[in-house]
């Protein structure tokens, strides 16, 4: 069965060195890991405080949303090849358009998790005499949390699998297998990369998860958000999951 | 310039080869969506279950699930309809979350109100549950239908045709305008059909006309929708 | 600490005007209640006082001093404000929310949290609820945890924003009672904002009847407003022109307590004479000397 036969030749230590004469199996996952932590490090950077403006401040969200759901629409296949024939090959052009791919996501965990606490709260907060710098990080980041790692979350799992693309493009990643086990007509190594890639991508989703679960603020049960009972009353609780995540 | 015009015979081939590639997915993605979200939205653990066996099957970037479900399914790995059965395995995790939202928006008065007047469980379906259920899946099968057009393109690293070769061909050549002309053709479709599913809207759905969008169609449709790589 | 509005208007952005001209003084160390229905501004009148809002013109003074020149956060600091959905933060302890405000004025975690303990003793709270979090208390138990974290910095001046209009009826009375008893010890000047006029003349010292547009339609103790409204509209707020305030009393069998009807017929209360019963003059008087004040110090419900 071609499925035994993929995950024969993922172990088989030779694959680890080298195969085809190019990088092995190992060799591909520390480049595939470095273009992910890099591009996803820069994309946090860039998008989180953005992020974390809109929300707290209210304004500039429809333009997010706008620039987000455009450039989320855009084939990524396509925007990789039109940008590195534009600016060129070598590492900064393919950092540039993984970064671009990540940022939406974490924009919107970002927005999504600030606006997601309780308007009273915060209120309540400012009236005690905090600062909006305090405000900001006591009341709405801890109570953000969850949202916010799910957009890391969402930003990581786009970049991986972006990055299993670039291969056709030249550069090194877990895709490389896929795609010259496409060309070589060799589909035992197709599978095994396919295997690769999608383990790699749910091993990240669960540790991501996993960091999720754990950063929901104690004493905030895990639910779908404040909601007010019939008599007013707010029940308190934390949304959970990714912007687009069950629940939300 | 020229290219295009010189190759109009290419380019509306792949053109259409790519449509072909996408209806499917849409269409099935919804059939199979609604019983399925119906299902979770009346159990808490279908729901569970449904939506978790959806995120794992989304987290997986599409160009693996292109190799992988023709070997599942046993099809040769360069047959076109691998790259359907992915995106329909796409389209309905998607899918059902929506759906399941959706059904679960309309308001349990008017479920047993429509009850109490007589309708039987079939017929409050179809003709209570469904139409409402509308507007929220309406919204859902829009982003599908922007992520399906877009992941098509995937296609073309395993050599099935569609307008994403023009990226790859046009990369090997060193040619941006041919890598152009099928991104915007992309973008082009996916304004299309997005019409063609609105207009579907305002026609099957007549009582949402001019409505603002409800506050869950407007959830998921402000969401940030799935990228062309395949990823929540 | 004697609060003072001068001219005080605010128009918002999007066009309302919530408050015309509004003057007042509020004495310190009492109990001063806005009351009108929704919309007129009594809310915003109220959050004026620790600058959640700017007035659009005219001035604050706070003990002399116009609070447009001091710093919101130094300000807010100083004022405990309790909200109507306790507005506690849900992610940390009730004893931390108890202390929040004393810790960010620099008081040691430790001191902080002995201190917020003594005030959930101060609100009739158990201090067993200390580490629980807010969502784990009922509403009435919420809403006292609030009042203690108004307190925690000892402040002359306590804003409290329809704080007990979200929870049933019997925690809402003892609720006010604990307002009522709390006053008597600690004598702060508090600042309170209500839709109900009952609740506003049990606890109000000074009562301000608002109409649109923070208009002050009467300024007074309850008794004054009771036995005088000042206009149409004051009267028809407290329920007068319907009847509700105007008892009569009806003499039944000998010996029994004496029974309060309003004009309507309905019972709204007894006089319980001690030792003995209450000597009425005779029908024929003139209708102010048989009724009776909605306020005595038993007719805690009406």
């Amino acid at each position: 069965m071609l499925l035994l036969q993929g995950i024969a030749w993922i172990f088989d230590p030779a694959h680890w060195v080298s195969v085809n004469s190019g990088l092995g199996i190992g060799g591909e996952i520390v480049s595939h890991l470095f273009y992910t932590v890099l591009s996803v490090a820069v994309a946090a950077i860039i998008a989180v405080p953005i992020g974390l403006a809109i929300g707290h401040t209210g304004r500039g969200r429809g333009v997010a949303i706008l620039i987000g759901n455009v450039v989320r629409a855009f084939p990524t296949l396509g925007l990789l090849a039109i940008l590195l024939l534009l600016l060129g090959f070598g590492l900064l052009p393919t950092l540039v358009v993984f970064v671009l791919l990540g940022i939406p996501p974490l924009l919107a965990g970002a927005y999504a998790g600030v606006e997601s606490v309780d308007r009273q709260t915060v209120d309540a907060a400012r009236a005690m005499g905090m600062t909006e710098w305090q405000v900001l990080t006591k009341v709405e980041l801890p109570l953000a949390a969850p949202l916010l790692l799910g957009g890391l979350r969402s930003s990581t799992l786009q970049v991986i699998a972006t990055v299993a693309l670039v291969s056709e493009f030249g550069s090194d990643s877990l895709g490389a297998f896929i795609i010259s086990g496409a060309a070589t007509q060799d589909y035992v190594e197709m599978i095994a990369g396919s295997i690769l890639v999608t383990v790699l991508a749910l091993l990240a989703d669960a540790l991501l998860a996993g960091a999720q679960r754990l950063t929901v603020p104690r004493g905030v049960p895990r639910g779908v958000g404040g909601r007010t009972t019939a008599r007013g009353r707010r029940i308190l609780t934390a949304p959970s999951g990714a912007p687009i995540s069950e629940g939300n | 310039m020229d290219w295009v015009w010189t190759h109009l015979d290419l380019i509306s081939g792949e053109t259409l080869a790519h449509i072909g590639l996408s209806v499917p997915p849409i269409v099935i993605g919804l059939l199979v969506s609604i019983p399925l979200g119906y299902w979770a939205s009346r159990s808490a653990v279908a729901r569970s279950v449904l939506l978790t066996v959806g995120n794992i099957l989304y987290t997986i970037p599409a160009l693996a699930l292109v190799v992988l479900v023709p070997v599942v399914l046993g099809l040769s790995l360069l047959n076109p309809l691998n790259v359907v059965a992915a995106l329909t395995i796409y389209a309905v995790a998607i899918m059902v979350r929506s759906a399941a939202d959706a059904f679960a928006s309309v308001s349990a008065d008017v479920r047993e109100s429509a009850t109490a007047q007589g309708y039987s469980a079939s017929q409050r379906f179809f003709r209570v549950e469904l139409p409402l259920a509308g507007p929220v899946l309406l919204a859902g099968v829009r982003v599908v239908s922007v992520s399906t057009i877009s992941l098509v393109t995937i296609g073309a690293l395993v050599g099935i045709p569609s307008l994403g070769s023009f990226f790859t061909d046009g990369f090997q050549r060193a040619f941006p305008l041919e890598v152009a002309v099928g991104f915007v053709l992309v973008l082009v479709l996916a304004a299309v059909f997005d019409v063609v599913l609105t207009l579907l809207g305002w026609a099957l759905l007549p009582w949402n006309r001019g409505a603002r969008l409800t506050a869950s169609a407007a959830r998921v449709l402000s969401q940030p929708q799935p990228s062309s790589a395949g990823v929540p | 600490m004697a609060i003072e509005f001068r001219h005080v208007s605010k128009t918002f952005p999007d066009g309302t005007t919530a408050v015309e001209d509004f003057s007042l003084t509020i004495p310190s160390h009492e109990t001063t209640v806005f009351v009108g229905s929704s919309g007129c501004g009594k809310t915003t009148l109220l959050r004026m006082i620790n600058r959640m809002v700017d007035p659009s013109s005219g001035s604050i003074l706070i003990d002399g001093q116009d609070i447009s020149g001091i710093p919101p956060v130094g300000l807010r600091r100083s004022i405990g404000y309790v909200m109507q959905n306790s507005g506690l933060l849900p992610h940390r302890t009730v004893a931390d929310n108890v202390a929040t405000v004393p810790m960010l004025t620099g008081v040691p975690k430790r001191k902080a949290r002995e201190d917020a303990l003594a005030l959930l003793d101060r609100v009739g709270l158990d201090r067993g609820l200390a580490k629980r979090y807010p969502a784990q208390l009922s509403g009435g138990q919420q809403q006292r945890v609030g009042v203690a974290r108004g307190l925690a910095v000892d402040p002359n001046i306590l804003l409290m924003d329809e704080p007990f209009c979200a929870v049933d009826p019997i925690v809402r009375d003892e609720l006010q009672q604990e307002l009522l008893r709390l006053q008597g010890t600690l004598g702060k000047t508090v600042v309170f904002v209500t839709h109900d006029i009952d609740e506003a003349f049990l606890l109000g010292n000074q009562v301000v009847i608002l109409q649109r547009g923070g208009r002050v339609a009467q300024v007074g103790t309850p008794k004054q407003i009771l036995a005088d409204p000042a206009n149409e509209f004051v009267a028809d707020f407290i329920g007068a022109k319907r009847g509700k305030r105007r008892l009569t009393a009806e003499v039944a069998a000998s010996g029994d307590d004496v029974l309060l009807v309003d004009a309507a017929g309905y019972a709204a209360g007894v006089i319980t004479a001690p030792g003995g019963r209450l000597e009425l003059a005779a029908a024929g008087t003139g209708p102010k000397s048989r009724s009776v004040s909605n306020k005595t110090d038993q007719a805690g419900d009406a």
